[in-house]
């Protein structure tokens, strides 16, 4: 007896989708890729219309007054005497530094003041309040 | 009866896959917003007490209590006006400086008003004194 086996289902994965399934996996996962998820304290920006861009983020610092009065940089709390010292050495490394104070709506403007008068001991003068953009 | 049922090799259509890809590419790109700092730009004094005399005529001085209150030369003014009063100012002197005295217990919200509006007045002069 012959057995004629003849089937002719063809056995292949199709790879044509391949680069496309790849191409929705890279976007999946740098969409729910969050890099830094939070940094700072806590804040509520005050809102502000005529508003400008900082040009870089590799010069800006931030600092981050929470309504507290609680002050930090680089993710370290720290009082308001020590801002002169941090500052110092990294506008010695960055003459372009640009400070961005991330303070909250209730801050008081005493302490905000004193961090004025810190950042101009150490010449660090280019300043710019953070806020949000005020919708009317 | 007959069933003719001829099994013609189930495929997922696959030639519309790029074009899936794609639409979501540009869905995630156009509603993606980078986080960029912004916010109102100043330029504090060099350190040192410098003393520059100026005109008292040239000078605006904008005070700002613990309770937001604003006094604009004297005069009690509400903060959604300054821009328009300290405009006129401008346009009749534009050496003007415009001089910002903040009290120590006043919210930084009122405080960043108030510099909003200058900015939108175009006073490029803002002189911040010490609150303390």
């Amino acid at each position: 007896m012959k057995f004629s086996k003849k089937t002719k289902v063809s056995s292949e994965i199709p790879t044509a989708s391949m680069p496309d399934i790849i191409f929705m996996l890279l976007i999946f996962f740098m969409v729910t890729t969050v890099l830094k998820e939070y940094s700072g304290l806590p804040v509520n920006l005050p809102k502000a219309k005529r508003i400008e861009k900082l040009k870089s983020k590799r010069h800006t610092v931030q600092v981050w007054v929470s309504k507290e009065g609680l002050i930090s940089i680089d993710d370290r709390l720290m009082g308001v005497d020590d801002i002169s010292m941090v500052m110092y050495d990294k506008r010695v490394s960055d003459p372009q530094l640009v400070v961005s104070l991330k303070g909250d709506e209730e801050a008081e403007m005493g302490l905000v003041s004193d961090i004025h008068e810190n950042l101009r001991e150490v010449e660090a003068l280019k300043l710019n309040y953070s806020t949000k953009t005020l919708v009317d | 009866m007959k069933k003719n049922r001829r099994f013609k090799g189930g495929e997922i259509p696959t030639s519309s896959m790029a074009d899936i890809a794609f639409l979501l590419l540009i869905f995630f790109l156009v509603t993606t917003t980078i986080d960029t700092d912004k916010g109102l730009g100043i330029v504090l004094p060099p350190p040192g007490d410098m003393e520059i005399e100026i005109r008292k005529d040239n000078i605006v001085n904008c005070l700002i209590n613990s309770q937001g209150k604003v006094l604009l030369d004297e005069e009690p003014t509400s903060i959604d006006q300054i821009h328009r009063i300290v405009g006129e100012k401008l346009r009749a002197n534009s050496k003007l400086v415009i001089s910002v005295k903040a009290h120590p217990k006043t919210a930084y919200n009122d405080y960043v008003r108030v510099i909003d509006q200058l900015k939108r007045a175009d006073a490029k002069r803002i002189s911040i004194a010490n609150s303390n």
